[in-house]
């Protein structure tokens, strides 16, 4: 039996009359990179919202390395190790790079309430802070103010956020999305970087040819069930996938 | 000259007062959303409590050094505050004078802390996010607890004196200038540098100051954002203690109306400034403290006419404040 970090059981959410995820049963395999591939409306973001808390499933449980946090708060699941991005970039516009991150690094860190002593004197904190800005290219930056940074740097900020709770699992919802293509290579390569230091990830897309490369495991969700499931040589050649979802030609094309 | 000098002065003085009630107040607003009507009460206690122990510890100093000194009238009504003459040619040594000062300080903000972090643990933490609930509950603490100080220490106003070492007036070219005020400028500028760094330098600062942007965001990195508001509350609760304290012996008379006067000044600070913006309520308080001497001197009869006028106008052309959020909800 592999190592699973994280397992969802025939979970389910109804949206009214619309079934926006219909039976997930999922083990996400620790320190493995794993793709959720479907075409928009296929309810994956539902999926991670019911994964990280935002959404209460009507069925099914969500456990955690063995324990159920079907029931524990978003804010508990980060402090878990569950990590995730989201489809919208979500940053504070006035604070600083470095102050971005070096809330989360706080947050991280668990640092107590002493309002009179001065941020930068934690030494832990800082060195995360400095240590993830490399990661995630913008120490030229720190001094901006996020509202200046472009498109793709905020969303490489996120990124960065979401790294620096050193998350067990870190689920990213198409963290490329909107970005320039110029753009894009960094931050497969962050993504590639973060995955060999061992962070098991989870990634939400609907471009097969960005993922196939990166991806150990392909999951493909239609109508808010999977369909196919396994290896993406084997899954992208899937007869079923190629006529249920990428229809022959989109195989290399992008979707948007 | 010598008048403008006199008025930029005492005008600034009442900023400083005024910013002490509005910084916390637009914090609070800003990061928590919560519309606080016992701003005013807890600036009346912090004034009360300041007074009380002024005067009990220095009666019990001054007749410990000087047994035949005179004991004066006493107010009050459960607690009560005497003043004491001191022999002819006999004085306090001013360490001494000092130490009584900034204990009954230390005592009136540490206590009006502690009210303000009981305040957010028993009533404000049940409303976060419902306001009608808020005003009722937060108006219902600025009554009751305004009617305990009036049990307390007794309905009537009574007078008081400053600190001997802060009393007196300094003729400088034309101008009149009241120690008492200077010292007020002082302490205003150096606690606004204090927030000002609390605000941009520490970890608790940076939590205050994302969160004022996004307070959900805050929660989804995994920081407890609930946890930090009592904190805050509480040291908003204090920055007013600290104002009533000041403003008692600016005034020289204590009376238990004073809280909700100075709070609708508070609050059309924060409307003019700005929710949320440390800056705005900096320069709205002293703005409000200068056009308030001005108006009192030249027009009398507009003094509170021109501060509603002020917001009114705010409130028409720039709604977000002089200095509000640009972003307020993000994301």
């Amino acid at each position: 039996m592999a190592d699973t970090i994280l397992r969802t059981k025939d979970l389910s959410v109804s949206f009214g009359a619309l079934r926006a995820v219909n039976q997930v049963t999922l083990d996400i395999e620790a320190r493995k990179f794993t793709t959720i591939l479907g075409p928009n409306g296929a309810g994956k973001t539902t999926l991670f919202n019911l994964i990280s808390g935002l959404y209460t499933p009507n069925e099914g449980r969500i456990f955690f390395r063995d324990t159920d946090v079907t029931g524990l708060t978003p804010m508990q699941r980060v402090q878990a190790g569950m990590g995730r991005s989201f489809q919208l970039t979500n940053v504070f516009p006035k604070l600083t790079v470095h102050e971005n991150i070096r809330l989360a690094a706080q947050s991280y860190c668990k640092v107590g309430y002493n309002i009179f002593r001065d941020h930068r004197k934690f030494q832990k904190v800082n060195e995360k802070t400095e240590e993830i800005m490399e990661r995630v290219l913008l120490q030229h930056r720190r001094k901006s103010p996020a509202a200046e940074l472009t498109h793709g740097e905020q969303r490489k900020l996120e990124l960065g956020m979401v790294l620096a709770l050193e998350p067990q699992v870190l689920l990213l919802d198409e963290p490329t999305a909107g970005m320039a293509i110029e753009e894009v290579p960094t931050m497969i390569d962050i993504m590639r970087t973060t995955y060999a230091m061992g962070t098991t990830i989870v990634l939400i897309e609907h471009k097969m040819d960005l993922v196939k490369q990166l991806s150990d495991r392909l999951v493909i969700l239609v109508n808010g069930a999977v369909l196919a499931d396994g290896d993406p040589a084997e899954v992208s050649r899937n007869p079923e996938v190629l006529a249920a979802y990428l229809g022959g030609g989109a195989v290399h094309g992008s979707a948007s | 000259m010598g008048t403008f000098v006199t008025l930029i002065i005492n005008g600034l003085a009442q900023g400083a007062l005024i910013f002490l009630m509005a910084s916390g107040l637009s914090i609070i607003l800003g990061m928590m959303g919560v519309v606080n009507f016992s701003h005013g009460t807890l600036f009346l206690w912090g004034g009360y409590s300041y007074v009380w122990s002024y005067y009990a510890i220095r009666f019990s100093v001054v007749m410990r050094l000087f047994p035949d000194a005179v004991p004066l009238t006493r107010f009050g009504s459960i607690l009560t505050i005497r003043g004491v003459q001191l022999p002819p040619d006999a004085a306090l040594p001013f360490v001494v004078e000092l130490g009584i000062f900034l204990a009954a300080l230390a005592f009136a903000v540490v206590l009006v802390f502690a009210l303000g972090y009981v305040f957010e643990k028993l009533f404000i933490s049940r409303v976060y996010g419902n306001i009608p609930a808020q005003i009722l509950i937060t108006l219902g603490i600025q009554v009751v607890f305004t009617d305990l100080v009036r049990v307390i220490w007794g309905p009537n106003p009574f007078p008081i004196e400053r600190p001997p070492f802060l009393n007196g007036v300094t003729a400088f070219g034309g101008a009149r200038i009241v120690h008492y005020n200077v010292f007020l400028i002082i302490v205003g500028a150096v606690i606004a540098v204090v927030i000002h760094r609390v605000l941009t330098r520490s970890k608790v600062g940076m939590v205050i100051r994302a969160g004022l942007q996004n307070p959900d965001h805050v929660r989804a990195i995994g920081i407890n954002i609930r946890g930090y508001f009592s904190l805050v509350f509480a040291c908003g609760a204090a920055l007013a203690g600290l104002g009533g304290a000041l403003y008692m012996p600016l005034v020289g008379n204590v009376v238990s109306t004073a809280g909700m006067s100075n709070q609708i000044l508070a609050f059309i600070v924060v409307v003019v400034g700005g929710l949320g913006s440390f800056m705005g309520s900096a320069l709205g308080s002293v703005f409000l403290g200068l056009m308030g001497v001005a108006i009192a001197m030249l027009i009398p009869g507009l003094s509170v006419v021109a501060n509603v006028l002020v917001m009114a106008l705010v409130l028409i052309f720039k709604p977000d404040g002089l200095f509000g959020l640009a972003v307020k909800k993000h994301g």
